[in-house]
């Protein structure tokens, strides 16, 4: 009873302080609207047109027709047709294009051989040069590549080829669909772990928590009721990105709506637990700031929200398993976009709990009544 | 518990706190009798802030113990904080909940039950000269304001043992009187309290004082005693060229110390040297300067003068012999 009410008195303190800061509340509010805006509407990873230069020195149906497949699929945009491979390299040095596609006289004559000899064999039958400095370009030099080695398998495939690029570069895929689930992690990485690591650490700084280790409270107590309001921050984020998602984005939720909520909280678990570790090493807000980001960083590059998963290399892939956004970003979007049921026994959501019990029980460990 | 023992609310022996290479307090002896008021006098630095935390349990001890309220501490630290009331240096309430949130807030980390909860703040509230302020946002308040807050909080729980580290250092000197006739009447009541402060006049209200210099206690009495048995004579020098005067007595080997207040010299020379006041005259004399000196008593300030000088010279001479030592050798 006396526990309940110590434990009410922190988080009803914590609450009135948190609706009468302007600020943080406005970060609350204005960090999930900031992102999905900037998220939904300026990272694009559908890429259309690029600026590209063609060598075709066969010159021949075959070699013509891959060339209107590749400008059907929409992703290149041969603006300028040059002579040699020399011209293009220039145009490339210039920055003028993005991709230039360099077909030999003797196309015909090596897809033949390719044919003989099998996929993978003997020389290439084009060349694409690419801007490798972009990783997106990169990315679609090499989906392009797959053109030709598709095409010279047979010429009865040709359909299938011209299929299989639109598949990749669906004029209708859009982004916003992919990154909306994800970005639900990232902002509730970014704002849980440091609103809590910077409400405790706020309190050693202003001296409140001298006083406040000086009466009967329990750290439990304390540190539960430093969280608790967090935890309904984090649902009224959900609740305005899932809500902004569709009115700006048409982004649906497949699955339950009951069961993004069970996943954001198990996961809001894990980052308030995380903040609170942080909160019992840093000493002022700044450093509490930093060592958030020093775990945001990798959380937004590593767990697959920038960048597909399974392309990483396995450290990588080892590190991002630590990561609660990693978990995260593969449970929500199984329950977001394939309608899928939370599983509270998958290795995702035990990844999460561990994590959550681990950190708190490290933080209230480490947070002792004291001052040295 | 021996009869010896329940007297003294705080008793600590050896005490001693150590950051680094810093000795921020060195061994001190405290014996502080339960329902005194007991002050801890000494300028900045000298170790008051981390006695005061090393008593309540929040600074753990390089070496020494502690018994408070019959509790050893640190580890029973948890069952003292139903017991005692701690008022920090620094102002330590939330600036941005009002005056009645915060006072209502410390009753209900203290799980006091709602109805007797209400009472007390509103109690609290008129006691402190509060009420019309309690909706108003604590940071806003002036320091007199902040500070009875501060105490009102401290002592919300009823405890029977009151820390109060500098409670009056930005306080104007009406709320400072108020304040001690508050502490008095809690005293009264049976409430032990120790109150850390660097103003003499503070100091000299106290039923028993103990001064700290360098983390060392170098005097430890009732003030009265303190003054008493200063082996320093003081006289008082009244001249018109005070400045000049002072700079012709410091060239004296054997004057202690002097202090100017206002247009007065304020001379101390330790007992042993014989026709002190005779001395102080003849260099006047010497000097060309005109004026009167008369024997006066020792106040709490020349007290605290003698101790922490004598404190220090014997540190410099212990030091210098040290040095002297390792060249020999
Ligand atoms: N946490 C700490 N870490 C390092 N040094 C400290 C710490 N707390 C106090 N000190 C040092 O210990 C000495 C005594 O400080 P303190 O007890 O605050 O003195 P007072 O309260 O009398 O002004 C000072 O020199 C201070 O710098
Ligand atoms: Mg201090």
């Amino acid at each position: 009873m006396k526990s309940l009410l110590r434990l009410y008195a922190i988080f009803h303190k914590e609450f009135t302080q948190l609706l009468r800061d302007r600020l943080t509340f406005g970060m609350i509010v204005g960090i999930p609207l900031i992102q999905l805006v900037l998220f939904g509407f300026a990272i694009n990873t559908d890429v259309r047109n690029l600026t590209a230069a063609l060598v075709d020195q066969a010159d021949t149906s075959l070699s013509r027709q891959m060339v209107s497949d590749m400008t059907a699929s929409q992703v290149v945009d041969f603006q300028y047709r040059v002579a040699t491979i020399e011209e293009l390299t220039t145009l490339m040095d210039q920055g003028s294009i993005s991709i230039g596609l360099y077909i030999p006289p003797d196309f015909d004559r090596r897809i033949l051989d390719r044919n003989r000899v099998g996929a993978g064999g003997n020389r290439a039958a084009a060349q694409i040069l690419v801007d490798g400095t972009d990783p997106i370009i990169l990315g679609v030099g090499r989906q392009l590549a797959n053109i030709p080695v598709s095409f010279d398998s047979t010429r009865r495939l040709q359909g299938s080829v011209g299929l299989e690029v639109r598949n990749f570069y669906n004029p209708e895929r859009r982004s916003a669909v992919n990154i909306v689930p994800g970005l639900i992690g990232v902002i509730l990485t970014m704002t849980m772990v440091l609103f809590t690591a910077v409400a405790i650490v706020r309190e050693k700084e202003r001296g409140n928590m001298e006083f406040l280790i000086n009466t009967p409270v329990k750290s439990l107590e304390l540190m539960l009721g430093k969280i608790l309001p967090y935890v309904v921050i984090g649902f009224i984020q959900v609740s305005l990105i899932l809500i902004l998602g569709w009115f700006l984005f048409r982004v649906p939720v497949q699955g339950s709506l009951i069961d993004v909520y069970l996943a954001t909280m198990v996961f809001i678990a894990a980052n308030l637990a995380l903040g609170l570790l942080i909160s019992t090493s840093a000493q002022t807000q700044f450093q509490a700031m930093q060592m958030t980001f020093f775990f945001f960083l990798p959380s937004i590059l590593l767990s697959g929200f920038m960048f597909p998963f399974d392309g990483m290399p396995k450290a990588a892939q080892a590190i991002a398993e630590v990561l609660p956004l990693t978990h995260f970003n593969r449970i929500i979007r199984n329950i977001m976009l394939r309608g899928a049921e939370i599983d509270f026994l998958s290795s995702d959501i035990l990844a999460l709990l561990a994590f959550a019990f681990i950190a708190l029980s490290i933080a209230i460990m480490r947070f002792n009544k004291r001052l040295d | 518990m021996n009869p010896s023992q329940e007297n003294y609310a705080i008793t600590a022996t050896g005490l001693s706190r150590r950051f680094g290479s810093l000795l921020a307090v060195n061994n001190i002896n405290l014996k502080i009798p339960t329902g005194s008021i007991y002050g801890f006098l000494g300028p900045n630095g000298s170790g008051k802030s981390t006695t005061i935390r090393m008593l309540c349990g929040l600074l753990t001890p390089s070496s020494g113990t502690v018994e408070v309220l019959g509790l050893q501490i640190p580890r029973q630290a948890e069952i003292l904080k139903h017991q005692i009331g701690y008022m920090t240096q620094k102002f330590s309430l939330y600036d941005d909940l009002t005056v009645k949130e915060n006072l209502a807030f410390v009753g209900e980390i203290y799980a006091i039950p709602r109805k007797q909860r209400k009472q007390r703040v509103n109690e609290l509230l008129e006691e402190f000269e509060l009420s019309s302020q309690a909706k108003q946002r604590a940071g806003t308040l002036s320091g007199g304001q902040r500070q009875r807050l501060a105490l009102a909080a401290a002592i919300l729980h009823k405890p029977s043992l009151l820390l109060l580290d500098e409670p009056t250092s930005a306080v104007d000197p009406q709320n400072r009187r108020d304040f001690w006739v508050t502490l008095f009447s809690l005293a009264e009541q049976g409430t032990t309290i120790l109150v850390s402060t660097h103003y003499m006049d503070e100091a000299e209200r106290c039923h028993r004082l103990a001064i700290l210099d360098e983390g060392v206690i170098v005097a430890d009495d009732t003030p009265k005693n303190l003054g008493e048995n200063i082996d320093m004579n003081v006289y008082e020098v009244i001249t018109e060229k005070a400045n000049e005067a002072r700079i012709a007595l410091l060239k004296l080997a054997e004057v202690f110390s002097v202090t100017q207040v206002g247009l007065h010299l304020r001379v101390l020379m330790p007992k042993s040297v014989a026709d002190s006041l005779q001395k102080v005259e003849a260099i006047l004399h010497r000097n060309g300067l005109t004026g009167t000196v008369a024997e006066i008593e020792p106040n709490l300030e020349d007290v605290f003068v003698a101790v922490t000088e004598k404190h220090r010279k014997e540190q410099r001479q212990e030091r210098t012999k040290g040095k002297g030592q390792e060249v020999v050798s």
